[in-house]
């Protein structure tokens, strides 16, 4: 298993590594680019040059390269120019990660909490009522794009009924910041209003970026429970007399949640994807609102750290699941 | 497995308990952020702004988020009178000129200190002043833009040469030469005074290169003015800004306790929450939202037009326009009118010179070029011409204060073109991501772009467009009147005497309309900032430069 997951991490490294190199090149190949952003209508060519120059942007590109993989590599990754101007890019990964986290979390928590429950039920009660409702409901989730069901949400919830906040993280604005994930924070800090509030600002965005997860998550619960059902290991049980808990519980979601645990990485990594959308919505401060942002304004330093942690993030994700797929299935760790 | 569960439930219940006991509330115990009290109100006035501030350390920013925050902390030498382009007493109560225009003396206002509590004195402003000429090569690079713009660089080159305190309240400014500039340009926000000690002790001018951007001082999260509010923090996490009252402010106090800026970059996302009633008011709001918002009980203030939108040419890409025919045949083939009327909000007026008509020096006997298409043809067949072709462009992902639907304006323009028999290649590109390039390097016979001026001078417009012979978008060089232009202009600026300089650019500006057609004027359009219907006392700047230590919130 340790060589495993050393091999996996080495594999990790190459993947940066490439996509580092991609990503620069990709930037590089961008018409405009910072100086434009900085000077706007004030430059003239004078100082468009100076500032090319200062910036060591009138080099070669694989010299440029170079200088930022060294830079890289001792964790600086430049400073922002157009997100957060002057504050280095690290830093504002690391600030906005908490957000995106925070949001991710409960959006897969919505999904998971939903999803196995209702893939249960309706595999269960295959055909009745239920089953077509939550499959046409999962249908939606999938269909829907994230973006407009977001705004769909925020008309409704925010600006028709309001009950919920429109856009941001937070509006206490003196609430005392512990572990940048607010909701948590305001409960350590006994804050209650703070912790409150920021979970009142998490439920549409998080609704929002739980819709696609929620309708993968319950299709693959439901197919797998069905395949399960059918299994001679639950006929057996039944036969034995066992308690349908016990079925339930130890026989059927056990062996139905190998795909489920699967299907539940992938959405964890594809996460981000919606994340990007959701949060520019609902202008919630993760670092996917970081990267629409930064793209707008060319924000290369925020573009490059955000773009590298998804990718690294994605494929530890992959990692754990597949740790969490051995300790599930015993079988896969003898192969 | 008995024994694995209740092992991780007290790992859990010991890792809660650590964490909880490391975390303390830091709230102060009136259980609030906000100011203390004081002669004004205890609201907050909660504003949503576009974009997060770049610095707070004026002198090295460059864009209007940063200096709407800034300017409620500091204050300059000389301050913008509210609601107008003219200048007025800031700091210095005084100003007065020497013979030649090279030596301005100010007398500074008594007993005014700054935030922590240091005076403002003569020694002070001249600190202030010394530490902005001595820049290090990264700072002159780029994040002393407004300084290598407006004072024309650094060292030898630059137009400020000295600072000396005469005595404890009068402080002697010497320039290279006269301009006209002077002493408007010291309202600029970016040079506003700061405290010497901040400066000092925050290392102020320790501006580094990192990657493909620019490291700040200490100073630079610290900042220390004399204005009416103070800084207090700036919540990145939650992107927010909040200032707190200054209570010792040497002037008439803050309504407000707390000025909360809510960083939001999404225009509708703005309006949703100014309709929620999360923000009290936002900046530029889409002239097609204005009636809307008014429908829901919110004030929308237009200012007065202190902008100008033009279509610039490019001779020296494309030689038929270095024909005077050619250019004053397009000119004839624009329907002003009819585009400001359709594309443009309420209060936006066509446009007869490169500058608004509250700028002095604005030529009032000038009026909107009149479409004439029979008149453009026969220009275009005269020059031989009637094949022209255009590579037309425009900015996309970007609405400016000029001009609010840059797509718009161009197909409304580009139709009065073909009219006459122009053949129009449309071109457009991402503002940052090769439209502002791509004109500065010459990729366009014709492009659309503005200006809204920094301070009243004629020199801010034309001076700005034509004044540099080697290097403006207009390629002035490729002409037969670049030079002298240039030479007008110059001469216009260092002109001291005031009625005289105001007839010279009054002159000038009809030599361009008419003589010279670098490029075209095309309009003058209003923008507006709104706030809701609980805000009194807000005072719509055209320089758009609002100081909201006059507003209300819900009459407290």
């Amino acid at each position: 298993m340790l060589r495993f997951i050393v091999r996996r991490l080495l594999q990790l490294v190459l993947v940066i590594f490439a996509l580092s190199v991609l990503l620069f090149a990709w930037l590089k190949s961008l018409p405009g680019g910072t100086v434009s952003a900085m000077l706007g209508e004030r430059a003239t060519p004078e100082s468009r040059e100076a500032l090319t120059k200062e910036l060591g942007l009138d080099q070669p590109i694989p010299v440029q390269y170079w200088s930022f993989l060294k830079r890289a590599v001792q964790g600086d990754f430049g400073v922002s120019n157009g997100v957060q101007p002057g504050t280095p890019a690290l830093d504002l990964l690391l600030e906005r990660f908490p957000a995106t986290i925070e949001l991710s979390i409960s959006a897969l928590l919505v999904a998971v909490l939903l999803a196995l429950p209702l893939g249960y039920l309706a595999a269960r009660r295959r055909g009745g009522i239920l089953d077509n409702v939550a499959i046409v409901g999962s249908l939606v989730g999938v269909a829907v794009p994230v973006f407009f069901l977001a705004f769909l949400l925020k008309y409704w919830f925010a600006i028709e009924l309001g009950w919920m906040p429109v856009s941001g993280r937070q509006e206490v604005g003196n609430a005392t910041r512990v572990t940048g994930f607010f909701v948590l924070d305001g409960l350590l800090t006994r804050e209650w209003d703070a912790s409150l509030d920021a979970l009142k600002h998490l439920v549409l965005p998080a609704i929002a970026l739980a819709s696609i997860p929620f309708a993968m998550i319950f299709r693959i619960t439901r197919a797998s429970v069905l395949d399960v059902l059918d299994e001679d290991f639950v006929r057996t049980a039944r036969s034995k007399g066992l308690t349908s808990r016990v079925i339930r519980g130890r026989h059927i979601m056990r062996n139905a949640l190998l795909p489920v645990i699967t299907a539940i990485g992938l959405q964890t990594g594809l996460l981000l994807g919606g994340a990007i959308l959701t949060e520019t919505v609902f202008n919630f401060p993760g670092i996917g609102n970081a990267l629409s942002e930064g793209f707008t304004k060319r924000d290369y330093p925020v573009l490059q750290v955000i773009i590298l942690a998804a990718a690294g993030v994605y494929v530890l994700v992959n990692l754990v699941v597949d740790i969490l797929y051995a300790v599930v299935d015993p079988r896969v760790r003898t192969r | 497995m008995t024994v694995r569960k209740s092992t991780s439930a007290v790992l859990l219940t010991a890792f809660a308990l650590t964490l909880g006991a490391c975390a303390e509330s830091e709230r102060s115990d009136d259980g609030s952020g906000g100011g203390s009290g004081g002669e004004g109100g205890d609201g907050t006035f909660t504003f949503g702004a576009a974009g997060a501030p770049e610095v707070f350390d004026p002198f090295y920013a460059s864009d209007g988020e940063t200096f709407r925050i800034t300017r409620q902390i500091f204050e300059g030498l000389v301050e913008v009178k509210p609601g107008s382009a003219e200048i007025g007493p800031g700091l210095a109560t005084e100003w007065e000129p020497n013979e030649d225009g090279t030596k301005w003396t100010f007398t500074l206002r008594d007993g005014v200190t700054f935030s922590d509590g240091e005076e403002m004195n003569a020694e002070a402003i001249c600190a202030n002043f010394e530490r902005m000429a001595d820049q290090n090569e990264t700072a002159q690079a780029g994040p002393a833009e407004y300084w290598a713009y407006s004072m024309e660089g650094f060292g030898e080159d630059s137009l400020y040469r000295s600072c000396e305190a005469t005595d404890d309240m009068t402080v002697d400014l010497t320039i290279a030469r006269p301009t006209s500039k002077f002493p408007a340009l010291l309202s600029l926000s970016s040079f506003a005074m700061q405290s010497p000690k901040a400066l000092e002790e925050g290392n102020a001018n320790e501006v580094t290169k990192q990657g493909e951007g620019f490291s700040y001082p200490e100073n630079a999260q610290n900042p220390v003015g004399t204005g009416p509010y103070t800084f207090e923090k700036y919540d990145t996490a939650n992107k927010t800004v909040t200032l707190k009252r200054n209570d010792d402010y040497w002037g008439e106090k803050a309504k407000n306790a707390e000025i909360v800026f809510k960083i939001i970059p999404d225009e509708s996302t703005r309006r949703q929450e100014l309709e929620a009633d999360s923000i009290n008011g936002y900046d530029l709001p889409n002239p097609v939202d204005w009636k809307g918002l008014e429908d829901g009980g919110n004030q929308v203030e237009v200012r007065p037009a202190f902008n100008i939108l033009y279509m610039g040419l490019n001779p020296e890409r494309n030689e038929k326009l270095q024909d005077k025919k050619v250019r004053e045949a397009i000119g004839l083939a624009l329907d002003r009118e009819g585009m400001v009327k359709a594309q443009l909000p309420e209060g936006a007026v066509a446009a007869s010179q490169f500058m608004p008509d509250t700028v002095q020096g604005y030529n009032s006997e000038l009026q909107p070029t009149e479409r004439d298409v029979e008149k453009a043809k026969s220009l275009l067949k005269e020059a031989g011409a009637e094949d022209l072709e255009l590579t037309f462009a425009y900015p996309s992902e970007v609405t400016r204060p000029y001009m609010p639907n840059p797509q718009k304006i161009h197909e409304a323009l580009t139709n009065n073109l073909e009219e006459v028999g122009i053949t129009v290649k449309a071109v457009t590109k991402p503002w940052n991501g090769g439209y502002l390039d791509g004109v500065d390097n010459g990729q366009f016979d014709a492009w659309l772009l503005g200006w809204t001026g920094d301070y009243d001078s004629a020199d801010n417009f034309i001076g700005t467009f034509f004044g540099n012979l080697e290097s403006n978008d207009f390629q002035t060089s490729a002409t037969d009147f670049g030079e002298q232009l240039s030479q007008e202009i110059k001469e216009a600026d260092q002109t001291v005497d005031e009625a005289e300089r105001t007839a010279m650019y009054e002159e000038l500006n009809k030599k361009i309309a008419e003589e010279y057609i670098p490029g075209l004027p095309i309009s003058h359009s209003p923008p507006a900032i709104v706030v809701n219907e609980d805000v009194e006392g807000l005072v719509a700047s055209p320089l758009t430069a609002e100081e909201f230590s006059t507003v209300t919130v819900g009459g407290k």
